[in-house]
């Protein structure tokens, strides 16, 4: 079978992912899930590259993979026994939400097979730096100053945020 | 590129993590664990956002801003939850869902 390039490469990505993420969400050791979720994210970077994104990939590695699963190894060394084993889960919870996940899969693959979408030929002009940076800060049309702002005032509340909450109160 | 892959793919591939991070919000009991399920769903709906920008609507952005401010907003979100997360370790000294009951009727 005559594959391209990039048709190579995104069956690496895709097979990565899925079978990464299944790996995440049924592993019994913490360490273990986080890891695989690393290469889950990774991965998503490498599609968003393969799809001339570059920024967004960028922005992935660097936010999702480089902060979030860091955020979350250290909430697991501080919280918990790094080599303990998860209890096995009841069999009937495991059959049930097993049930609805591939139910929900069988559904939405079925209703996006039927569906025809008309490819769009028109080639995207090279995103860099200058569109994005323009478009983040365009006052009018198709800009995007509103949410940029929006986003920097919620950051900041959720950085106070969480120093309020995770603090140690001090007992006087 | 565009022609040798189908829109169709992307969109089952987000599909598929898009479930499986539900499957796992639902099974876990780790607090943490569903913490990362709930990536695993953000992440997926940022991969149909990028696809649906790059085939059907090539000549605008809007997809593409839409997933960095989920990126954004997930940073957010993980950040103030494991907050929490911390806050109730020091209460309970355990982040199973099922032993933190303080508050059942």
């Amino acid at each position: 079978m005559e594959m391209t390039n990039s048709q190579i490469m995104f069956l690496i990505f895709s097979a990565i992912i899925v079978i990464f993420s299944i790996l995440t969400v049924t592993s019994r050791r913490i360490l273990r899930a986080a890891t695989y979720l690393l290469f889950v994210l990774i991965s998503t970077a490498g599609l968003y590259f393969m799809l001339n994104f570059q920024f967004l990939a960028a922005v992935q590695i660097t936010l999702y993979a480089g902060g979030i699963v860091v955020l979350i190894i250290f909430s697991i060394l501080l919280t918990s026994h790094i080599s303990q084993k998860f209890e096995r889960i009841q069999i009937s919870k495991i059959i049930f939400s097993a049930i609805a996940a591939i139910a929900g899969i069988i559904l939405t693959v079925t209703t996006i097979l039927n569906y025809e979408f008309k490819a769009n030929k028109v080639v995207l002009q090279n995103i860099d730096m200058k569109v994005i940076g323009r478009s983040l800060l365009n006052y009018g049309d198709n800009g995007y100053v509103l949410p940029f702002e929006v986003i920097s005032i919620l950051l900041l509340a959720a950085m106070i945020g969480a120093i309020v909450i995770a603090k140690k109160k001090i007992k006087s | 590129m565009n022609v040798d892959i189908p829109l169709n793919y992307f969109l089952i591939l987000s599909s598929v993590m898009f479930f499986v991070g539900i499957y796992g919000f639902l099974t876990r009991r780790n607090l943490i664990t569903i913490l990362m399920s709930v990536e695993l769903i953000l992440n997926s709906t940022c991969i149909n956002f990028v696809a649906f920008n790059r085939y059907l609507y090539p000549d605008n952005l809007h997809g593409h801003f839409f997933a960095l401010f989920i990126i954004a907003v997930a940073a957010a979100e993980a950040a103030v939850a494991i907050a929490i997360i911390i806050n109730i370790y020091r209460h309970f000294t355990t982040i199973n869902v099922e032993d933190v009951d303080e508050m059942k009727y």
